[in-house]
């Protein structure tokens, strides 16, 4: 044996020593630092959300009004972006080079290593020739969403349009994230909570190039996206796109309920505006054009317009006069026509003239009498009003109708408080406050509230709540639609005011072979041509629509509004429109109203 | 002679059970490393698993052709082998391609190896050879000078091929001759340059200087606690500050303080050094020149890493050091490689489950970083098991080296443990984070079938070596 012979067992312990030191790194790498961990999975998990399609709106027949169409968002992971050729990339995009710099450095803000959207909404079409270059840009991947599309360019007010989410969504409901879609208006905002769905997620293990290798977990930690439901709406399309084509060139809005249910069969705001023009890249653009247009064309009229009702509200007025007892049916009053004072009538008729004469001739003598008798029951004033007020407000004027239509408004029901505050408190009566029989002064109602008014006197005094989706696929509607609204008038006070609306068709709005009634109003503006207005319901026995159009600047309500209605309670009811009417048809589609210098008065007669 | 079935009944079979262990344990990890569902049979020739096997078969082949051949031969023939191992080495710069900025393949017909790890055998051969020699002793410089040409003779030339972590295993023939009766203090002075290699790269000059005076102290304590020549020594280390102080003023002070310090604290050193030399304070001599040299050592280490040293050993030492960290440049592999271990737990996620390993987030998986899937899919437990089987493997061979009767033969066993042992902590150290990245293969694990084929020849002369232990052959020196 060597003399060194025992430096083996040195030689052994620095063998053991570095195992030692290995061993104790080895621990703390593998047992107690649970950041490798967290790393690791970092490293190869990529979270994917999974966005589901919205649900589809049908129109009552199940007509298919909205579904969805793919589109493509590309996204960008900054830090995985390997110098590429931008002019090929931009061109294939349709983007600058300064929106391109600009995306990438809004991306490299939010994180370097998260993808965010770069590019939103590539069509399928564009999207299929960018797929084929994609391999070329590394750190560009794309995600499928889907978009809005319309079997119809209708009903753009009533269905409303998905957009992105503000920060205020965001902060209110932490389900949505940056850059999801949220229903804005319409029944896409009111059914928003059913149409969205449920996002889900899909965890994908991603190899070193970020090529996904598969499923995490096979799987199992998943979350499918759950599709929104599908609605039913209560409109009906052959219907909407009549209306809105006797729209066509005419400010306005027309609601049509049908009574027994308060089921709104069509809506239209006019101008109106297709649905599709806000859906997708073009949006933005679109959106600021709709906006700035001095028509308005994104304000819903049918909800929102505080139209003063005019003559149309006689009913009402009536209605409220014989419920009360401040007049009978056979209460005259006289009127000298065009010569009377404090309002004048529109014309000369029969005098003195009773509650069906006075709502046939549109009487407003009779009316600011019957007005006067209501208020002049009370011990004052105020009190009386008081009274009526309780009875216009019952018929829905003044309140929110209906929870089933976003952004709805009250419109105005004067309160006694705001004379009080015009006049001083006494120092007003019933012929201070007189606009108000004939659905003038401080009256301001929509034509939801009006339609609604027409379906009341079609129902004999009650109305059901009006809505615009029947059913949402496998749940229950609201049980508040199936709930009667009394109005407080009794049955038999209809009778008169039915006998006088019916009276009062003819000219170009009778409809050969059916019995219907209707109530036309004309409403002086400040400036420019008056406003037409026409409450009606087909037909007279058993109803099965009620309609409110309301025609802005076209004289009078027997010249657009309504003829509009009858046209529409025409085709609702007989699908066609007699040979006799194709003319009126015909003379409401090429009207023009936007241009005063274009509008035909044809006819002399008035109310 | 022997006979020749009494060879393989002398074979150290623990030994050859062990090597299979770890040669299938890697075959394993490597179907891991590169496994894809597209090629799922392990035998498929087109990946490197079912190559790797191939490889393995060979090995057999070669393990069982040495066992077979006399143990004259290995002596006999040991410098004619060194000597065209050489000649290899020299041919593959004249003639190899560049890969990977390393210029180390040998192409013969389509068929590739690495001269570079055969050389490691060849060396062991002839360094055992010629130690074994009568007129060999370790105190003569002339046989010291021969022993380190045979050694630093290849080194230099896979040097010269780029592969500085292949020509760095040549450093652990040290260990051999510490077997041999080196003196300690070689090792003792390499850790010690080794300690102030990184100290002069991580502390600034000044920190330094502090630490070293703190060293000096702590050795003047130790060698002779003596209170007045303490006081002597430092008031020469006072005065000196002060002249350079002085020095400083006189020259518009040019210098800023800490290299005034630096300067002051040297010639207070070579006060010492002038004062003890005369006084025979012995203690005080090593103190003064391990100070002075220490000094001078460290300050020319950043010149000479700036200047030497490749850019990206620079990087990977400063990585490694913690001067520099780029998780995503030079760090990326070490970083992936602990993220790959770290996440594999205790138990780790199962073979094949593991998700750094299969898609492929640490490069070199299946050669030189083969040790992330031990410890990503067979965690702290698969970890110890390798780690505890090698310390066993390499115990194993010291011992069999240490009862050989031949010089020779221990030598040579002692060679191959230590190389063996210098693969194991440079590979395993690197994975873990605690070695600059130096692409070495993990002995028997990683893929390649010249690093395989070099380790069984390695191996197997040794365990053939050992099989005739017994034997009565040409050796001059047999204790």
């Amino acid at each position: 044996m060597n003399d060194y012979s025992r430096r083996s067992y040195i030689i052994i312990l620095v063998f053991i020593l570095v195992a030692l030191v290995f061993l104790i790194r080895l621990f703390n790498l593998q047992v107690m630092d649970s950041t490798y961990k967290q790393y690791a999975t970092n490293n190869v998990l990529r979270e994917v959300v999974q966005y589901p399609a919205r649900g589809l709106i049908y129109d009552r027949n199940g007509e298919l009004l909205v579904y969805n169409k793919t589109a493509y968002d590309l996204l960008v992971t900054p830090r995985e972006v390997k110098p590429f050729d931008t002019t090929l990339f931009c061109r294939l995009l349709d983007i600058t080079r300064e929106d391109l710099e600009a995306g990438i450095q809004k991306a490299r803000k939010y994180s370097s290593y998260k993808p965010s959207i770069l590019v939103k909404q590539i069509s399928p079409e564009n999207y299929a020739i960018l797929q084929e270059q994609l391999y070329k840009f590394e750190g560009f991947h794309s995600q499928t969403r889907t978009l809005r599309e319309y079997s119809a360019p209708a009903a753009a007010h009533a269905l409303g349009y998905v957009s992105e989410v503000t920060q205020s969504d965001i902060n209110k409901d932490s389900y949505y994230k940056s850059g999801d879609y949220i229903g804005a208006s319409g029944i896409e905002k009111t059914y928003e909570a059913q149409l969205r769905g449920t996002k889900g997620v899909k965890k994908n293990l991603v190899d070193v190039h970020n090529r996904i290798q598969g499923s995490y977990l096979e799987g199992s930690e998943d979350v499918p996206a759950q599709i929104g439901k599908n609605l039913v709406t209560t409109l009906d399309l052959d219907l909407q796109l009549y209306a809105e084509k006797l729209f066509k060139n005419k400010k306005g809005a027309v609601v049509a309920i049908e009574p027994s249910t308060g089921e709104v069969l069509a809506m239209v705001s006019a101008p109106v505006y297709d649905p599709g023009l806000l859906v997708g890249r073009v949006r933005g653009a679109n959106y600021k054009v709709l906006e700035s247009d001095s028509l308005m064309p994104l304000f819903n009229r049918a909800l929102q317009a505080k139209y003063p009702p005019g003559s149309t509200f006689k009913t009402i007025n009536a209605l409220i006069g014989l419920q009360e007892g401040a007049i009978t049916p056979e209460t005259r009053f006289s009127c000298a026509g065009r010569g009377s004072t404090p309002i004048r009538c529109t014309h000369d008729h029969i005098s003195p003239a009773n509650v069906v004469e006075g709502i046939r001739e549109s009487c407003n003598p009779f009316m600011w009498n019957t007005f006067r008798s209501i208020i002049g029951r009370a011990k004052t004033a105020a009190e009386g009003f008081r009274t009526w007020r309780q009875y216009v407000q019952n018929f829905g004027l003044g309140t929110i109708l209906s929870e089933d239509f976003a952004n709805t408004l009250k419109g105005d029901l004067p309160s006694e408080e705001l004379y009080n505050r015009i006049y001083g408190k006494g120092r007003w009566n019933a012929l201070t406050v007189r606009s108000l029989s004939i659905g003038q002064g401080e009256l301001g109602a929509t034509p939801l509230q009006m339609a609604n008014v027409a379906a009341i006197v079609a129902n004999h005094g009650f109305y059901y709540e009006p809505h615009i989706v029947k059913e949402v696929e496998g749940d229950t509607i609201r049980s508040s639609y199936r709930k009667k609204h009394e109005v407080g008038i009794d049955e038999k006070y209809f009778a008169p005011i039915i006998e006088g609306m019916r009276q009062s068709i003819k000219n170009y709005y009778y409809i050969p072979g059916l019995e219907y009634c209707g109530k036309t109003g004309t409403i002086q503006i400040g400036r420019g041509l008056e406003h037409g207005a026409f409450e009606a319901f087909a037909p007279r026995e058993e109803p099965k629509i009620a309609v409110f159009t309301y025609v802005e600047n076209s004289k009078w309500g027997s010249q657009y509004a309504a003829p509009i209605a009858s046209l529409m309670i025409e085709k609702y009811l007989n699908d066609t429109i007699a040979s006799n009417r194709l003319h009126i048809e015909e003379r409401m589609l090429n009207s023009n109203l936007l241009d005063p210098n274009k509008i035909v008065i044809t006819d002399g007669a008035a109310e | 002679m022997v006979q020749r079935s009494k060879i393989w009944a002398n074979i150290d079979w623990v030994t050859v059970l062990l090597y299979l262990v770890l040669v299938f344990m890697g075959w394993f990890n490597i179907y891991a490393a590169v496994y894809d569902s597209d090629h799922q049979s392990i035998f498929d020739i087109s990946q490197r698993y079912g190559k790797q096997l191939l490889w393995i078969g060979a090995g057999a082949a070669l393990a069982i052709i040495i066992m077979s051949i006399e143990t004259n031969f290995y002596v006999f023939f040991s410098y004619v082998i060194y000597g065209v191992m050489v000649f290899l080495l020299l041919l593959v710069l004249l003639i190899a391609n560049e890969v990977n900025g390393a210029r180390s393949w040998l192409e013969i017909g389509g068929f590739k190896i690495q001269p570079s790890e055969f050389a490691k055998f060849a060396t062991a051969l002839a360094l055992a050879r010629y130690m074994s020699t009568f007129d060999f002793k370790l105190k003569d410089f002339k046989s010291l000078a021969i022993m380190a040409l045979i050694i630093f003779t290849p080194a230099a030339l896979i040097l010269l091929q780029n592969d500085t972590g292949s020509a760095l295993v040549y450093f652990s023939f040290v260990l051999v001759l510490f077997r041999e009766g080196l003196s300690g203090l070689v090792l003792f002075l390499g850790t010690l340059v080794a300690t102030l290699f990184i100290l002069a790269l991580i502390l600034s000059n000044f920190t330094l200087i502090l630490v070293l005076l703190g060293a000096g102290v702590l050795m003047y304590l130790i060698l002779n606690p003596k209170f007045n020549q303490f006081l002597r020594v430092l008031m020469f280390f006072a005065g000196g500050v002060l002249l350079a102080f002085l020095l400083n003023a006189i020259m518009g002070r040019k210098y800023e303080s800490a290299d005034v310090v630096i300067f002051g604290t040297v010639l207070g050193a070579l006060g010492t050094l002038v004062y003890s030399l005369q006084k025979k304070f012995k203690s005080y001599v090593v103190i003064s020149l391990f100070f002075i040299g220490s000094v001078a050592f460290t300050n020319s280490v950043g010149y000479a890493f700036d200047n030497i040293l490749e850019p990206h050993h620079q990087v990977r030492i400063k990585e490694l050091l913690g001067i520099e960290s780029n998780p995503y440049g030079a760090g990326y592999h070490v970083n992936q490689s602990k993220i790959a271990i770290g996440s594999g737990g205790m138990w780790g996620k199962g073979y094949l489950n593991g998700t750094q390993t299969k898609f492929n987030f640490v490069p070199e998986q299946s050669t030189d970083f083969i040790f992330c899937t031990v410890g990503e899919e067979w965690g702290f437990a698969g970890t110890f098991i390798v780690i505890a089987l090698f310390v066993f493997f390499l115990s194993r061979l010291v011992w069999l080296a240490e009862r050989q009767r031949s010089v020779f033969s221990r030598i040579y066993g002692y060679s191959v443990a230590v190389i063996l042992f210098f693969h194991f902590m440079v590979n395993i150290g690197m994975t873990v984070g605690i070695m600059p990245v130096i692409g070495i293969p993990l002995p028997f694990f990683s893929y390649g079938g010249s690093s395989l084929w070099s380790f069984t020849i390695l191996l197997f002369i040794f365990i053939r070596l050992d099989a005739s232990r017994l034997e009565n052959f040409r050796d001059s020196r047999n204790a």
